[in-house]
């Protein structure tokens, strides 16, 4: 009986948390399209709206191949972040933990040729790393984790560009293009692109490989360990209640550090599925912003509610609207206006812990009642003998 | 008017979702009466003070100020009525002086200057007018608690007011400041000021109070005068049944020691200076051995050192004959130590874990729930369960409640549940009836004689003297980090160890 009840709830619970997400997004778009009428209102639903909605199906089946190939690593940036929030950090240091990751990637394939699973297995390591040095400074140090991994994505990314450019002379430079050699441009790299079993011919792209697949296997790893593993046990009541976790005989040091390890590691991870894909080049002459993806996996961390499946359909769905805003003709609208969009959204999934609040009272009002108030639940032994 | 009612509070209802706070409560205070207000946890005390503050509307009823009805509308209304209130936990600026948070909100001034002079002659006249003897340029962050809920008392004052509540005022204090406290009260009463005096102990309102009403579960239980009733009266009014006020139980048959502290010492980096000094004890197996002391004299350093929550600058911890003083929290756990934590919300528990996983906080890695690191949900489900019917820990979905929104009557029940039932040889309570009630705190006192029963070394701390001198076989006073007296509750009184509680006396060195 008392299992029924435990599934019952979690089960309401994720409902909402799906309901929820799903407003923000009825509510982003709307008010997208406002924007687009604002600003060019003749075209604003069939070469704005409809193209944004429509995503990578626009230009099937190559759009949704590319909306494929992006989405694997913002899955698991997203991850990245959902992890570390299930801890109670702040891992806004995904990008830089990206960064990491993307040169182990591509020093392994280009520099050592090596098969692409050592390839990504470095990128997760340098990732890990990365993200260590924060977790270091906030277990020993109580240094906020947000200030150190924010200082960590400029380091990194000086880093690897100085590592990579090296005065336009770098051996993984490729001059003509400003960019880190194309790894389909060359046979003898052909061993560390992730293969694609028929999905780049099926999409009729050149980047489609099985990294979606990887990502989405990766978060239902990281969802194992969250809610069957003692170790996951373990993350989580740091995360909740360090002072807790420590009078349980729980290191939190150590857990600090393993969790800002790991979400580190997924960061990395991410770009090694980013690059060894091939769906674009890194390029070191860029010195003013980070890889855009590390910030968006905070976006999809949001939107998923830190739920580690979740991250995996918010993850498609930003890469969908992004696609479907590059899709957009630059005669009538810019291209950033998708994330725009997405930054809406976002920026309501603020507010939805106040629309999972007032979608559960809807839908359950009368299935939890006894939990809404702090009051002991009378015991019916205890009422009769009162006997009023 | 029949009588002469200063404030009336008649049928008042307040509705919570899924809840009736209030239901048809009804509180006649007389003008120059000390009325007390009893109930459990959760009888509707707060909600009831909340709305005569205005902070609630209630649903039904109304309010009466000399007889004529008002509307209080905010807490400047009840001002403006003259209502005044010391809160449980003080509303006082840590860094200002006295007078200055006394002032606080009504400042004196001339063109927007201050004027501090008048204002300080009113404070050192009504100060003294009632013996309060509070220094006005003192820093509230210097002073001790007693003294600053005479800050408290003075702001009350300073702005006229005519009805003083005072919400569980001698929980901070020693037996010598309860004491003074009573006589302010009765000081307050022959002005004609009319004192509401919440609080859920018997003693206090037996000496102090003209009248009493009683609340349970949001009712009214009636309204009495103390001079026809008695302690278990109330008690069974408050409850809604009878209640053991006196712990039973045998004598105490002590066995080996379990617990030996040799010359602990704990350095607070904070505040630069040793918050436990040098303190020495044991306690033997079958044996309830209580430390005694006023809040913030290193009870709570020490109980870190001993289960291993801080570090030992100085001294040696044996457990069961193995020095512990280097062991690891779950080492030390591991070696058969409970702890029954001070602050259950920051130690005790994990708010946001369900019930289940709270019950395996300490032992989730033990192989019986754990196979190769992944959690073996049924087994943790049917230990639960099974502590859940034993302790007849009471929440709204079993197993799988949240913990945060249990009252803290049944999580600390839980934590109680988990420590016990890992059969430890010590276990070290902290305060685990605080902010209990009454049929919680006798069932709390009840399992921890058992374990003592049982042949288990038991370290209480508790700042409750009545609980001190019920439960223990043995009394060690704290006083400034340092154990500064030795009893048997059998041959002391509660005013003996109140001079040693507040340091104003001290035994030799031959305690051991």
């Amino acid at each position: 009986m008392n299992k029924k009840k435990l599934s019952h709830s979690n089960l309401n619970s994720s409902i909402t948390s799906v309901l929820a997400a799903l407003l923000c997004i009825v509510i982003g778009m709307a008010v997208g399209f406002l924007v687009l009428l604002a600003i060019n209102p003749a075209h604003a639903w069939g070469d704005g709206f409809v193209r944004i909605i429509k995503g990578g199906f626009h230009d099937a089946p190559y759009g949704v191949g590319k909306e494929l190939a992006n989405a694997a690593p913002l899955i698991m940036t997203g991850l990245s972040v959902a992890f570390a929030f299930k801890t109670g950090l702040f891992n806004i240091g995904a990008a830089g933990q990206y960064t990491l990751g993307a040169y182990g990637a591509l020093y392994c394939a280009i520099m050592l040729k090596m098969p692409w699973y050592v390839c990504l297995i470095v990128a997760t390591i340098l990732g890990g790393i990365w993200g260590a040095i924060p977790g270091f400074f906030k277990a020993y140090f109580n240094i906020n984790e947000v200030i150190t991994s924010i200082m960590f994505n400029w380091i990194g990314l000086y880093l690897v560009n100085e590592l990579i450019y090296q005065n336009g002379t770098g051996p993984m430079y490729d001059v003509r293009n400003t960019r880190t050699l194309n790894l389909s441009k060359n046979a003898e790299y052909a061993q560390s692109i992730i293969p694609d079993f028929g999905l780049n011919k099926m999409f009729q792209t050149n980047s489609t490989t099985i990294a979606i697949f990887l990502a989405a296997a990766v978060a239902i790893l990281i969802w194992v360990i969250l809610n069957k593993t003692t170790f996951g046990y373990e993350l989580k009541a740091v995360g909740l209640n360090k002072s807790a976790a420590r009078y349980a005989g729980i290191n939190e040091k150590k857990n600090i550090i393993l969790s800002m390890a790991i979400a580190g590691a997924l960061a990395g991870f991410g770009a090694g599925l980013y690059y060894l894909s091939n769906v674009s080049q890194w390029n070191p002459l860029n010195s003013t912003s980070l890889p855009a993806m590390g910030f968006n996996g905070i976006s999809v961390a949001l939107l998923a509610s830190s739920n580690p499946i979740g991250t995996i359909f918010s993850a498609i769905f930003i890469s969908h609207i992004s696609v479907g805003g590059s899709f957009l003709s630059t005669k009538y609208y810019p291209t950033e206006i998708s994330d725009l969009i997405s930054g809406i959204i976002i920026y309501l999934c603020a507010f939805s812990m106040l629309f999972r609040g007032k979608i559960h009272s809807m839908l359950f009002k009368n299935a939890d009642k006894t939990n809404v108030n702090a009051e002991p639940a009378p015991a019916k032994t205890e009422t009769k003998k009162e006997g009023k | 008017m029949a009588e002469d009612f200063v404030i009336e509070m008649l049928h008042i209802t307040k509705e919570f979702p899924g809840i009736k706070a209030n239901d048809d409560i009804t509180l006649q205070l007389r003008k120059g009466e000390v009325h007390a207000l009893l109930g459990e946890n959760g009888a509707g005390k707060s909600t009831l003070m909340s709305v005569l503050f205005g902070l609630y509307q209630p649903e039904e009823g109304k309010i009466l100020k000399n007889g004529k009805e008002v509307a209080i509308r905010n807490p400047n209304d009840a001002n403006a009525l003259g209502i005044g209130m010391v809160h449980q936990h003080f509303k006082l600026v840590e860094c200002f002086s006295v007078l200055d948070n006394i002032i606080l909100g009504v400042e004196p001034n001339k063109l927007g200057f201050l004027q501090k002079a008048e204002a300080r002659k009113k404070v050192v006249a009504l100060s003294e007018k009632y013996g309060l003897r509070v220094d006005p340029d003192a820093l509230i962050s210097d002073i001790s608690v007693g003294m600053q809920q005479r800050v408290e008392i003075l702001k009350m004052l300073y702005r006229d007011n005519e009805i003083l509540i005072f919400d569980e005022p001698t929980a901070v204090l020693t037996p010598q400041e309860i004491d003074e406290l009573m006589e302010i009260m009765r000081g307050f009463k022959k002005e004609g000021k009319s004192i509401l005096f919440i609080t859920h102990k018997l003693n206090e309102i037996m000496a102090v109070a003209d009248r009493c009403t009683v609340l349970r579960k949001g009712k009214y239980m009636g309204t009495v005068d103390i001079k026809d009733t008695t302690k278990e009266e109330l008690s069974r009014m408050m409850v809604g049944r009878d209640v053991q006020l006196q712990v039973d139980k045998k004598p105490a048959h002590p066995g080996d020691v379990v617990l030996d502290v040799e010359g602990v010492t704990i350095h607070n980096d904070q505040r630069k200076k040793d918050s436990v000094k040098d303190v020495t004890f044991q306690v033997h197996a079958g044996e309830i051995v209580c430390l005694a002391g006023i809040e913030g004299n290193g009870q709570t350093e020490l109980v870190y050192g001993l289960t291993g929550l801080e570090k030992l600058s100085g001294g040696k911890i044996t457990l069961d004959g193995k020095d512990i003083t280097r062991e690891s929290i779950r080492q030390r756990s591991k070696d058969g130590m409970s702890h029954i934590p001070e602050d259950r919300h920051k130690h005790g528990l994990v708010l946001d874990y369900s019930l289940e996983n709270n019950m395996v906080l300490q032992r989730y890695w033990q192989p019986e729930f754990q196979k190769g690191g992944f959690i073996q949900s049924d087994k943790v489900r049917e230990y639960s369960d099974k502590l859940i019917a034993q302790y007849d820990v009471r929440s709204g979905q079993g197993s799988s409640t949240i913990v945060r929104s249990m009252s803290g009557g049944n999580q600390q029940k839980a934590i109680i549940a988990r420590e016990i039932d890992k059969d430890p040889k010590l276990l070290v309570a902290v305060q685990p009836t605080r902010g209990l009630d009454v049929g919680a705190i006798e069932y709390i006192h009840r399992q921890i004689v058992a374990q003592r029963d049982k042949g288990k070394a038991v370290l209480l701390v508790s700042l409750e003297l009545d609980e001190v001198m019920n439960l223990s076989d043995r009394i060690l006073v704290m006083y400034e980090g340092e154990i500064v007296g030795e009893f048997d509750p059998k041959t002391t009184t509660v005013q003996e160890l109140g001079l040693y509680m507040a340091g104003a006396r001290k035994q030799g060195k031959e305690s051991k």
